[in-house]
């Protein structure tokens, strides 16, 4: 007897949750798509609102009460010579910390309290480092609303994401390095500083360029320390500067504005001309930060292969 | 034993440690830098406290905490933070409402159903909206969202051209990625097993989802929303620039609003008088504001230990 | 593990881009080449007002004089003497006059060679919805309910043809001379003790305002002129009647002085700033200004000096110029 052959098909419930997991399916890519589409539509919507002031003259015009004229020069100045400090003053104690928690704390209850207030310090609001900000160093120190005040501002607010992230770098490095180097009879010290900290320096390089891109769209700090959002000089230094001390230390003393703050002035103007000029400086800005974390990503990769 | 715990060398190699002379100099050095964090922290607690405490002088707790109106500079003058905190609830609870559906949602495609390729495509972009600096989302707030979008959607009359509402969407934009992220890292941290015996059972893969990965990744995910909360109480560009500086106890999305961070940004700006108690409001507000961020970040640490532990 | 020489390769390859932006930084530099800074540097804050004047001003100034350097903020009447009584700025723009308490504080400091001087007029708008179709004309007693303490909600309390709707308020902040002038003449000068209202929207940014009131159905508000000019068809002005009949905002009514809520802006700056030598960036400063006025005023949105007053500001730096 030629059997038939019987297919099998489900029935009832079985099919309803098949076909609910398939349909969620969509769902739930619709939802991931839905998140990553709206990176693109506000880019497209900037470009399209802010394209017709972009010239090399919105970014070397200073602020006007013509929308036409106005433009980026002292906020880019000020955004560059503020960063600089900010570098400058945070990346070697970020650093620093970081290879003091990793290779040399004593593990006991200090270095536990040091961490936990590090990651407390990753998220403390940016708008209370700027009353930080406010308080000590433009009323208590006096440095008045200046570029010194800001940079070493955002500095103590980037550090601890430095921190971390130069941590990761650290730990990535295979202890039989630094083992190994003790072993021959180095001490601690150059164990870490000729065999740990080569090897994690594009892991830190990569966190501080990320820890600067985000000190770069910061305003919220930088209005409560007192940026201006109507300058019409280069905020920094001159070139002639460069040979003088004290022309250079008077030039950081200066008040400033930088990109984000030209952006927010921009934005809540209410002729309505300005807000090209909005659109148009945040795609500058954007410009700047995809550029720095595209510099993140190459190092990373380009030293991953060894 | 290895070297690369320097709390349990041994005699011999502790005293080798930093035989070279400067060396200790260096230990110092590291020492001090690690120093800077706690410092700040320090500094921190201490302006907050201390200009706090001469706002408290003159100001009751009673009427601080008991009185709704928030009204530090016309008559009759009010310091109740109730307005001010009640505005940042709405603006939190509406971009939570948002942003965690979508964002869980997201990370359940990223983790369970995406192919390895599509989420290293797709994974990189969801964060890129992390890095983007939050005055370009409160520009979008402004300009886009109220105008182009809530406006013609509910009326002109409905939408006040600075509302709580515009902010919210942006603020769930912007935390759209951490809740992602995060659910995402702990849903793929659930072992293989368990979906495996679910799917051995019979289970769809969306019943694995829902009721074997949620479950086991819920306090990784509970972290991941206790740290967007932080993030959206913390904000102040986006609240500043669209919802608005109306002071007031609303439901209604749709009306501005003013929140802890915005009305300390307004105080920034207008430098008032230092030593008056509008400027010293400040600090009180801002005290506030340090607490709630702190109490969520801390508990949201302690559910990232708990799905660490959990599965490592 | 990490040859020194594979490091050596490595840092090669990294500083080639960090080489590029030590490079552009530098170029920056070069271009910053401005002398700006040389011939001085003068801070000015004050009225979010008068603001768009001053720094109408500095932005032609410093096509003549590059070489000085001209901060302008706005943080509001009251904030800006405050900072010129502590030394911090070099000029006060004011939309009303110094009071008395202010005039002591500086003396305290030291400060008692206050100069003033005025550079125009504003007809204060009072502004509502350009939707809004009733409120073409508003009495001072209807301003005074509208905006004191525990005063009207609804627009039907202003008026008895007003329909239902409530008042939605967008008024500047306590630091705003606009806002003590208002005070003064809609608030006190009614009924000595009432006082202005605080619940509303408070902005010392008149742009704030004016995107406020424009968006709003039910608002009303007010500001300077000037603000008011630059929204155009955004906002919807309100005559107003002080008992001679219903006379609306303009260069003309202001000028003419039917207009009841015209007023006087000044700039505030200390005689010793105008005596410095040799470099009187601050006389440079007030005389372009002065020289300019008429022009500026106007186009920035409010109404110019009539000639003999602006003679007679003149005057008061006559003394000081070579």
């Amino acid at each position: 007897m030629a059997s038939e052959s019987v297919r099998l098909r489900a029935g009832g419930a079985v099919v309803r949750r098949q076909f609910a997991s398939r349909a969620s399916r969509y769902l739930f890519l619709g939802a991931t798509l839905l998140g990553v589409s709206i990176l693109g539509f506000l880019a497209y919507d900037t470009v399209d609102t802010g394209a017709s002031r972009l010239s090399l003259d919105f970014l070397t015009n200073y602020p006007s009460r013509f929308a036409e004229k106005a433009g980026l020069r002292p906020a880019i100045f000020g955004t560059l010579w503020l960063m600089l400090i900010t570098i400058v003053s945070s990346i070697p104690i970020a650093i620093g910390t970081a290879i003091w928690i990793e290779e040399f704390a004593p593990r006991n209850r200090l270095l536990t309290i040091v961490k936990i207030n590090l990651a407390n310090l990753a998220g403390v609001p940016s708008i209370i480092y700027g009353i930080l900000g406010l308080t000590i160093f433009v009323r208590f120190a006096g440095m008045d609303r200046s570029l010194l005040a800001g940079g070493f501002t955002l500095a103590l607010m980037i550090i601890p994401m430095t921190v971390i992230a130069s941590q990761e770098a650290i730990r990535q490095v295979p202890p039989s390095l630094r083992d190994g180097a003790v072993a021959l009879g180095a001490t601690r010290w150059q164990a870490v500083r000729h065999n740990v900290l080569p090897n994690a320096i594009p892991g830190i390089m990569t966190g501080t360029i990320l820890s600067i891109s985000r000190a770069v769209g910061e305003t919220a700090a930088l209005l409560m320390i007192g940026g201006f959002t109507f300058i019409r000089f280069d905020p920094g230094p001159n070139l002639t500067d460069f040979a003088d001390p004290a022309g250079f230390w008077a030039g950081l003393e200066e008040s400033f504005t930088v990109v984000p703050i030209q952006i927010y002035a921009w934005s809540i103007d209410s002729r309505r001309e300005f807000q090209a000029n909005a659109a148009a400086a945040i795609i500058v800005m954007m410009a700047g930060v995809m550029a720095l974390n595209l510099l993140a990503a190459v190092i990373r990769e380009r030293f991953r292969r060894n | 034993m290895t070297v690369s715990d320097p709390g349990n060398m041994n005699e011999a190699l502790r005293k080798r440690q930093f035989s070279r002379p400067g060396e200790s100099v260096i230990l110092f050095i590291l020492t001090l830098c690690a120093a800077v964090s706690l410092v700040t922290t320090l500094l921190i607690v201490g302006v907050l406290v201390r200009e706090s405490a001469t706002f408290f002088e003159q100001v009751s707790f009673k009427e601080f905490f008991l009185e709704t109106e928030w009204q530090p500079l016309f008559e009759p003058i009010s310091f109740g933070i109730w307005e001010l905190v009640a505005g940042t609830l709405l603006v939190t609870f509406w971009a939570l409402v948002i942003a965690v559906p979508i964002g869980l949602a997201a990370a359940v495609y990223l983790s369970e159903y995406a192919h390895p390729n599509t989420r290293k495509v797709l994974k990189p972009i969801l964060e890129a909206l992390a890095g983007v600096p939050t005055v370009v989302y409160a520009y979008f707030a402004l300009t886009f969202v109220t105008q182009d979008l809530l406006r013609p959607a509910f009326g002109a009359d409905q939408v006040n051209v600075f509302n709580a509402l515009s902010a919210s969407i942006m603020l769930a934009v912007m935390i759209l990625p951490t809740i992602a992220s995060i659910s995402e890292d702990a849903m793929a941290n659930v072992p293989r097993d368990l979906r495996e015996a679910a799917y051995g059972l019979g289970a769809t893969r969306l019943e694995v989802t829902i009721r074997v990965v949620f479950p086991a990744a819920l306090s990784g995910i509970i972290a991941a929303i206790l740290l967007a909360i932080a993030r959206v109480v913390g904000e102040t560009m986006i609240v500043a620039i669209a919802a608005g500086s109306t002071p007031q106890l609303t439901v209604n999305p749709f009306e501005g609003v003013q929140t802890m961070t915005g009305f300390m940004l307004q105080v920034g700006l207008g430098d008032a008088a230092r030593g008056t108690v509008d400027y010293q409001a400040l600090f009180a507000v801002g005290m506030m504001l340090f607490l709630i961020t702190l109490a969520f970040n801390v508990a949201a640490h302690f559910f990232v230990g708990r799905y660490r532990e959990e599965y490592e | 593990m990490v040859t020194k020489e594979a490091l050596r390769r490595r840092m090669a390859r990294l500083s080639a881009p960090a080489v590029v932006l030590l490079l552009a930084l530098a170029a920056l530099t070069v271009a910053a080449c401005d002398d700006s800074g040389e011939g001085g540097e003068i801070n000015i804050d004050g009225s979010s007002t008068v603001f768009p004047i001053t720094a109408a001003v500095a932005e032609d100034f410093d096509a003549v004089a590059g070489d000085v350097r001209v901060n302008v903020g706005f943080s509001g009447t009251g904030g800006g003497f405050e900072g010129f009584c502590a030394g911090e700025t070099h000029i006060s723009d004011a939309s009303r006059p110094i009071r008395q308490d202010e005039i002591d504080a500086c003396a305290e400091n030291g400060i008692d060679d206050i100069l003033e001087i005025e550079v125009g007029l504003d007809a204060l708008t009072v502004m509502v919805h350009p939707n809004n179709d009733f409120a073409d004309c508003l009495t001072i007693e209807q301003l005074h309910e509208i905006f004191r303490t525990d005063g009207a909600t609804n627009w039907s309390e202003v008026d008895v043809g007003f329909p239902d709707q409530s008042l939605s308020l967008y008024f500047p902040g306590t630091d705003s001379g606009t806002f003590d002038y208002f005070v003064e003449t809609i608030i006190k000068d009614v009924d000595e003790a009432a006082f202005h209202r605080g619940d509303g929207t408070a902005s010392e940014d008149d742009n704030v305002l004016a995107q406020g009131i424009g968006g709003d159905r039910d608002s009303i508000g007010y500001f300077g002129f000037a603000f008011f000019q630059d929204a155009g068809q955004s906002l919807k002005a309100v005559s107003v009647d002080a008992g001679e009949g219903c006379v609306a905002p303009s260069l003309e009514s202001a000028l003419s002085g039917s207009y009841p809520l015209s007023r006087p802006l000044f700039i505030y700056t200390r005689e010793s700033f105008l005596a410095e030598h040799p470099e009187n960036p601050v006389l440079r400063f007030v005389e372009f200004y002065l020289n300019n006025a008429t022009a500026l005023v106007e186009e920035v949105g409010y109404v110019p000096l009539p000639s003999d007053t602006l003679e007679a500001q003149k005057h008061k730096i006559e003394p000081f110029l070579p």
